[in-house]
C-alpha cells in the first residue's frame, strides 16, 4: 500500500511551503516534492505602472532581501534610461547590498539553521529555536543578533528604513552619505568582526559531527551560477554571470543581465507555484543549477579581502572540485558575512564615498531593460518592457529560489530516502528533511513573518487519501 | 441680527471669538487656533466644499455644514469636534480609501500624503467597506509629470490652481458621480495638452495622484504654501 507523508507547513523558512513524501507498497520512499503553496502576482500587477516606480514596488516582494530587488530593479530601469550611474552611487549601493547580505545570512544561520546545528537535529522541538540557542550558547546567540543588527543598522543609516528603504532609485540613490553616518558604521566594525570570527570558529568545531548530513543533504553533482568580476573575484552588485559544471569547467561566461533570458528557461511543475529555472543549452531538468553562497564560493577564485580570502582557501579544501553538498551552504554563508564586513570597511575608506553626485536623471531611451544582482540566496534578474511613456507592458523576474528549486527537490528526495525507513518517520528524521531545505535558505513568499507562529503538521496518508497518522508539533 | 454689522461674535468649541462679516467658519477657527481637518480646501484657492472633511455642527440646526464654505453669523454656536463628527469624518475617509486604489506602501507620497495623514489622525485602522478596485489608467505622456488616477480623491485642487492661479485651465473634471475623473484639455493625454509645465497642480495635489517623474521612492514632499504669497504679490501690483 503506497502512502504519502506531508510536512505542512515547513518551519523556519521564509514563507510558506510543504513537503510530501510518497511511499511505495514496501514503505520505501518513492518520490518527494517540495511545494511552494502561494502565488503573488507581482509580474502581472506591475503592468501599467510607470517603470521608475518599479524598485519601490518590487522591493515589496521581500522583507528580508528588499535591497536585492531594489538593486536589480533599479539596474533594469537604468537600462531603459540608458544611463550609467555615478561611481559613488554604485559604491553606496554595493555597501547597502552587502549590509543586507550580512543581516540576511545572520538570520538564516543563527535564527533559522543554528537551532539544528548547535542544539542537534534530534533535540526537543519545543526548545529548538533561536531562544533555545540563546539559552544554550548565549555568546553565539548574541553574536547572531549582533550581526543582524549590524546589517540592519547600516541599511537604516543609508536608506532611513531597515526594511524597504526608498533610497535606491533608477539613476542612483536619493541622498549622498554623510560623514557622521560613515563614522557610525566604522565604529560598528570591530564588534562585527568579533561576532563573525566567533561564529566561524564555532561552526568549524561542530561541522565534523554532521558527517552523515553532509553526505545526504542535497549532495550531488550540479551546475552552478553566480556573478563574478573580471578578475574572478566574488561580486554581488555588478559584474557578469558565470556558469560552471559539476567539475568546475566554465559553461557560460560574461553574461550580462540582458543576455539572461537567452541563457535561462523556466519550467513549470504542477505541484509548485515556484518555477524551475534551467540552462537552455542543456534543457530541463539536465540544465538545472544551483545559486547562492555555495555557488558563489565555488565559482569565485578570490574574495579580494584578506580574511575572507583565507577562509575561501580553507573552504575550497572541502572538495577537489566544486563543493557539492548543500550542507556547506551554511559554511559559505559565514564566509560571505566576513567578506561583507571587510568590503564595507574598504568601501568606506574611499574618500570619494562622501561625494555629492549620486544620481543620474533620464527618461525612456530604450523600450526594454534587464538588471541583475546577487541576492543573499542567489542570482536575481529583473526584466521589463515599457511603452513610449515608460509604462510597464511586461515584466519577468527570475529569483534565486526558482533557480535552486530543482536542487531543493532532489535534495528532499535524497534525504527522505536516507532518513525515512519502513514507512515510519521519526521527528528527528523529518526535521532533517526540512533542514535540507533550510540549507538553501529559500525565500518562498519573500516576506517576513512572526517567529514561531506556524504549527508544523505531519500527515501520513494512505494511497487512497485516508489519514493514517497525524502529528502536530 | 443685523447683517450690516461688520464684526460678528460667535462661539466655536465653547470659545467666544469675533469675526469679520463674510468670513468662513474655517477661517475664523484657524485664526483662533482651532484646527478643523480639511482635504480639498487650500489657502490661496477658492473653496468648493467637496470633500466634507470640515463638516461642523451648528447649534439649533440638525444639518452639518462644511466649515470651508459656511460663513459666520452673529451668535452662531459651532462645534468642530464631537463623536458624531469624528464618525462622519472616518466614514468619509473610508469611502475615499475604498473608492480607488490607495496603496500607501508603494506610493511616491508615502509619508507626505494628506489623505494618509488624515487617516492616521482619525485612527483609521480598517476600511469596513468593500474596496472597489477600479481599473484606472496612468497617464505618463507628460515629459515631467505623471497622473495616476488610482490615487486621485477628486479634490479638484489641480483644476482650481490651473484655472485660478496659472490661468491656463488645462485641468477639468469629466463625468459625474462615481465616474468622475480629472482630465487635461478635452480629455487629451497630458503630454499633448496645452499645459504650461508650471507644476503648480503637482505641488497642490494632496496625494500621489500627480507627481514629478524625477521624484520616486517616497521622496516626494509637496510645497503648496506658495499660493497665498502668489496671490498677495498679484494683489500688490
Amino acid at each position: 500500500m503506497s502512502q504519502t507523508i506531508t510536512i505542512d507547513p515547513v518551519t523556519r523558512l521564509e514563507g510558506h511551503g510543504k513537503i510530501t513524501i510518497q511511499l511505495n507498497g514496501e514503505g520505501e520512499v518513492e518520490d518527494a516534492h517540495f511545494h511552494v503553496t502561494q502565488v503573488r502576482g507581482f509580474e502581472k500587477f506591475a503592468e501599467g505602472r510607470p517603470f521608475y516606480e518599479m524598485p519601490s514596488l518590487m522591493a515589496r516582494i521581500c522583507g528580508i532581501c528588499p535591497v536585492s530587488h531594489l538593486i536589480a530593479s533599479a539596474r533594469a530601469c537604468e537600462a531603459i534610461m540608458s544611463v550609467r550611474i555615478p561611481r559613488t552611487a554604485a559604491q553606496l549601493r554595493r555597501m547597502l547590498n552587502l549590509a543586507q547580505m550580512v543581516q540576511s545570512h545572520a538570520l538564516s544561520f543563527f535564527y533559522l539553521a543554528s537551532p539544528d546545528l548547535l542544539l542537534g537535529m534530534e533535540s526537543d522541538p519545543a526548545a529548538r529555536h533561536i531562544f533555545g540557542v540563546v539559552a544554550a550558547k548565549p555568546e553565539l546567540g548574541r553574536a547572531g543578533i549582533g550581526l543582524r543588527r549590524f546589517g540592519q543598522h547600516i541599511i537604516e543609516l543609508l536608506g532611513k528604513k531597515r526594511i524597504h528603504p526608498g533610497w535606491v532609485v533608477p539613476g542612483g540613490v536619493t541622498e549622498p552619505l554623510e560623514a557622521s553616518k560613515r563614522d557610525e558604521i566604522l565604529a560598528m566594525l570591530p564588534e562585527a568582526y568579533a561576532n563573525i570570527q566567533l561564529a566561524l570558529a564555532a561552526y568549524k568545531q561542530i561541522a565534523d559531527t554532521f558527517r552523515h548530513e553532509i553526505e545526504v543533504f542535497a549532495n550531488f553533482q550540479s551546475n552552478y551560477m553566480s556573478l563574478i568580476n573580471e578578475d574572478e573575484s566574488i561580486e554581488f552588485t555588478v559584474g557578469a554571470l558565470r556558469v560552471i559544471d559539476s567539475s568546475g569547467n566554465i559553461l557560460e561566461d560574461g553574461i550580462l543581465a540582458d543576455g539572461f533570458s537567452d541563457l535561462i528557461g523556466e519550467a513549470v511543475e504542477p505541484y509548485s507555484y515556484t518555477k524551475f529555472a534551467y540552462l537552455k543549452s542543456l534543457g530541463y531538468p539536465a540544465g538545472s543549477y544551483r545559486v547562492g553562497p555555495l555557488a558563489r564560493l565555488n565559482i569565485a577564485k578570490t574574495m579580494g579581502t584578506p580574511l575572507a580570502e583565507k577562509e575561501l582557501a580553507e573552504f575550497k579544501q572541502l572538495a577537489s572540485g566544486p563543493v557539492q553538498s548543500s550542507f556547506h551552504y551554511h559554511h559559505a554563508r559565514l564566509i560571505e558575512i566576513l567578506y561583507g564586513i571587510e568590503k564595507i570597511e574598504l568601501i568606506l575608506a574611499d574618500p570619494l564615498i562622501l561625494d555629492k553626485h549620486v544620481r543620474a536623471f533620464a527618461g525612456v531611451n530604450r523600450l526594454e531593460g534587464a538588471g541583475q544582482a546577487e541576492a543573499p540566496r542567489g542570482t536575481l534578474n529583473h526584466h521589463y518592457k515599457v511603452d513610449e511613456n515608460g509604462l510597464i507592458t511586461w515584466a519577468n523576474l527570475v529569483i534565486a529560489t526558482g533557480q535552486n528549486n530543482n536542487a531543493m527537490n532532489r535534495g528532499v528526495l535524497q534525504a527522505a530516502r536516507h532518513y525515512v525507513k519502513d514507512g515510519k518517520f521519526t521527528e528527528g528524521a523529518l526535521n532533517r528533511v526540512e533542514a535540507v531545505i533550510r540549507t538553501f535558505d529559500p525565500c518562498l513568499s519573500c516576506s517576513t513573518h512572526a517567529f514561531g507562529q506556524m504549527p508544523l503538521v505531519l500527515t501520513l496518508l494512505s494511497h487512497n487519501g485516508e489519514v493514517v497518522d497525524r502529528v502536530i508539533r | 441680527m443685523n447683517d450690516a454689522v461688520e464684526v460678528k461674535t460667535l462661539i466655536i468649541d465653547e470659545q467666544e471669538v469675533s469675526a469679520r462679516r463674510g468670513q468662513t467658519i474655517l477661517e475664523v477657527a484657524r485664526e483662533n487656533g482651532i484646527q478643523i481637518p480639511t482635504l480639498c480646501s487650500l489657502d490661496g484657492l477658492s473653496s468648493v466644499g467637496a470633500c466634507r472633511m470640515c463638516l461642523v455642527e451648528i447649534k439649533g440646526s440638525n444639518k452639518l455644514l462644511p466649515a470651508c464654505v459656511a460663513t459666520v453669523y452673529e451668535g452662531m454656536e459651532v462645534t468642530t469636534n464631537s463623536e458624531r463628527l469624528q464618525k462622519y469624518r472616518r466614514n468619509i475617509l473610508e469611502l475615499l480609501f475604498a473608492e480607488r486604489n490607495h496603496i500607501c506602501s508603494v506610493c511616491v507620497s508615502n509619508g507626505h500624503c494628506e489623505l494618509q495623514t488624515l487617516g492616521q489622525q482619525h485612527g483609521l485602522t480598517h476600511v469596513r467597506l468593500p474596496y472597489r478596485n477600479p481599473d484606472l489608467h496612468v497617464d505618463a505622456s507628460h515629459e515631467r509629470f505623471t497622473v495616476d488616477h488610482n490615487r486621485c480623491v477628486l479634490c479638484t485642487r489641480c483644476v482650481r490652481v490651473c484655472a485660478e492661479i496659472e490661468g491656463a485651465h488645462i485641468w477639468d473634471v469629466k463625468g459625474r458621480g462615481i465616474d468622475s475623473i480629472v482630465i487635461t484639455d478635452l480629455n487629451q493625454p497630458w503630454g499633448e495638452s496645452a499645459c504650461t509645465r508650471c507644476g503648480k497642480c503637482v505641488q497642490v495635489c494632496p496625494t500621489g495622484a500627480l507627481f514629478d517623474k524625477s521624484k520616486v521612492g517616497a521622496d516626494h514632499p509637496k510645497y503648496p504654501d506658495f499660493l497665498p504669497f502668489l496671490n498677495m504679490m498679484r494683489e500688490a501690483q
